[in-house]
């Protein structure tokens, strides 16, 4: 028997068992639609890795989370100890734990650039508005995610953080308070608490994300890819109905993606095996120690990803309106598509108004940041005021600036040297 | 064909959708009644954290009681004559940093000088505001640690924080508010409940 003829005999078994599964699911059509077949803007830049990057912590993340559920106990008697245990004890489980607790800060990295990335190229932009809303959901379940996630350690920035968080909706008036005891299930953080945001955390919002990410891709690949241009691909076809500016996902994207993953991972393995903690950061030192109610830690933060939101809370004097303000910091964002009335899409194309607004509301987003990490000075509080006024400014103004805006005329097809 | 089609009665198909619909959105509300009402504290947790009675009738004027409530400590103390003329005065009253407790968590009824339903019983939770170490009651004035102006108050011994016999906080001491007031009510003129609200004044 020659090697040619055993070659083909295995060739056409496999092609006769792929026809048996087509007969039966749309297998090869799945993989054709969206990955072999769906044309992407062959000018993607640096900017683009973070989508699939999301993917890939979402993935990371569900995996070291399922096992990290193999030895972590939902109560709050043994909440703490278990997470030691992990950590000691389980073989190597400080190793699956760390690469969780990494896992949510490069999530939260990995998105923000996703965002801002989108936000750069106009892709929000008709007829996007629907991928651009899925995503905003996977970034409230995101945050959603994070914030029962913490409490899970039980330490002591988990106790007064969910505390803090908790009785934000305190200030509700009138349902306030007997909403607070609702969703915490008793009179104080207890381990009735912990035990529904366990199961909120590793049940209820994973199937959210996923379902919400799965609609985000379709969404996307009905539509086809916005690109750093803003040009639609698809109005240039070839004689074959393909864009003329348009590449396979795969191998083209699949391939770089894969380059984007080697160097994502060499930066979060150092981060893993050198920094777990990032200086307090990533895992808060306060939740060394077990929690204690009758005891809350010299100054409480939350993690940085949700600081810019939390110094836009503490800039306002009254808490009901520090609430609301802080809620919309998050919400403003679904309505990007409408706020902006430029005929372009992407920076590119756009003027100078635009772009100041837009470097404005950056440097502003990063100084909340910042700002919401450090305890409240009366100085602090000003500049938070200050960028705050900007932040929102952004999106207040947007309706005017993007229309006044000196845009220049976008090319027939995208921009692109060869490499 | 087309005779069926003119006898579908378009009214009747809206009317059933319509009903159907409705009659199904009515029995997934009520399926979600249980599920939501689950969340509720169950009939443990608010064993565990009901109003708590406290006697006060053998309660000496000056002295201190203290009761444990949804696992804090509740100090009530009643005051003599003497403690509640130090509230007033200005040696006081210009050292507090929120003297109408204008940032400060009480109920609506000890938002006043005294902060108290009857200015002879001061009700606090006993965990400071700073760090959630437990004040220790230092009613009598000039005190030999606290110096010849010492008002009298409360003295929490982990950071110094200082407050005046309404549970007032100094200035100048790391606490940033005053103790808080838990929600409570007189049963009777001799039994304080703790954790219930009284009617407004």
């Amino acid at each position: 028997m020659s090697a040619t003829s055993n070659t083909v005999n295995n060739g056409s078994r496999m092609s006769a068992l792929v026809g048996w599964i087509d007969a039966r699911f749309p297998m090869t059509r799945m993989w054709k639609e969206h990955v072999s077949e769906y044309y992407a803007p062959k000018n993607f830049n640096f900017w683009y890795y973070f989508g699939s990057l999301a993917l890939v912590v979402l993935v990371l993340q569900i995996v070291t989370g399922i096992f990290l559920t193999m030895n972590y106990k939902p109560s709050a008697a043994e909440a703490f100890a278990s997470v030691e245990y992990i950590m000691r004890d389980v073989e190597w489980g400080w190793l699956i734990r760390y690469m969780h607790s990494t896992g949510a800060s490069a999530f939260f990295i990995v998105v923000y650039l996703h965002m801002f990335r989108g936000i750069m190229y106009g892709s929000y932009k008709t007829p996007r508005e629907l991928v651009w809303i899925f995503g905003m959901l996977i970034y409230l379940a995101l945050m959603a995610e994070a914030f029962f996630g913490y409490l899970l350690p039980w330490g002591n920035m988990s106790y007064w953080g969910a505390q803090v968080i908790v009785s934000l909706f305190g200030a509700i008036p009138g349902i306030g308070e007997s909403l607070v005891e609702w969703i915490r299930g008793d009179y104080y953080i207890s381990d009735i608490t912990l035990n529904r945001f366990f199961a909120l955390h590793v049940v209820a919002l994973p199937i959210a994300l996923i379902f919400l990410v799965i609609a985000h891709i379709l969404a996307l690949h009905e539509v086809g890819s916005n690109n750093p241009d803003g040009v639609e691909i698809k109005k240039l076809k070839g004689p074959d109905g393909h864009p003329v500016d348009g590449i396979p996902f795969h191998p083209y994207y699949t391939v770089k993606d894969l380059m984007g993953f080697v160097a994502f991972a060499a930066a979060f393995a150092a981060v893993v095996f050198f920094a777990p903690e990032m200086g307090g950061y990533f895992l808060e030192h306060a939740n060394f120690e077990p929690a204690d109610a009758l005891r809350t830690p010299e100054h409480i933060a939350p993690v940085w990803y949700f600081t810019p939101f939390y110094a836009i809370l503490r800039a306002v004097p009254n808490k009901l309106l520090g609430v609301v303000l802080m809620g919309l910091a998050v919400v403003s964002f679904f309505f990007l598509p409408w706020l902006d009335r430029a005929k372009v899409k992407s920076v590119r194309y756009r003027g100078w108004l635009y772009r100041s607004f837009l470097i404005l509301f950056a440097i502003s987003f990063l100084a909340l940041g910042y700002l919401g990490l450090q305890p409240a000075t009366p100085a602090y509080t000003n500049a938070a005021r200050i960028f705050g006024a900007i932040y929102f400014a952004f999106f207040l103004l947007m309706p005017w600036y993007s229309k006044a805006d000196q845009t220049r005329p976008v090319p027939e097809r995208v921009t692109y040297d060869a490499h | 064909m087309s005779s069926e089609a003119d006898n579908v009665d378009g009214s009747r198909r809206h009317f059933l959708v319509v009903a159907t619909t409705a009659t199904g959105l009515v029995g997934a509300a009520l399926t979600a009644v249980p599920f939501l009402a689950s969340w509720k504290p169950s009939a443990r947790a608010q064993a565990l954290g009901a109003p708590v009675d406290a006697d006060i009738s053998k309660l000496e004027p000056g002295a201190i009681l203290k009761v444990n409530w949804r696992g804090q400590a509740i100090y009530i103390v009643r005051r003599t004559q003497e403690m509640l003329a130090t509230l007033a005065s200005p040696a006081v009253i210009n050292n507090l940093r929120d003297p109408n407790s204008e940032e400060s968590e009480q109920p609506a009824f000890a938002k006043n000088q005294d902060r108290s339903l009857k200015p002879e019983f001061l009700v606090l939770i006993g965990v400071c505001t700073h760090l959630g170490c437990a004040p220790m009651d230092r009613f009598q004035p000039q005190d030999a640690e606290l110096g010849a102006t010492w008002p009298g108050g409360f003295y929490c011994p982990c950071h110094g924080s200082k407050f005046d016999l309404a549970g007032r906080v100094f200035k100048d001491v790391p606490a940033p508010l005053n103790l808080r007031v838990p929600p409570y009510r007189f049963v009777n003129d001799g039994v304080i409940q703790i954790g219930s609200e009284a009617e407004a004044a």
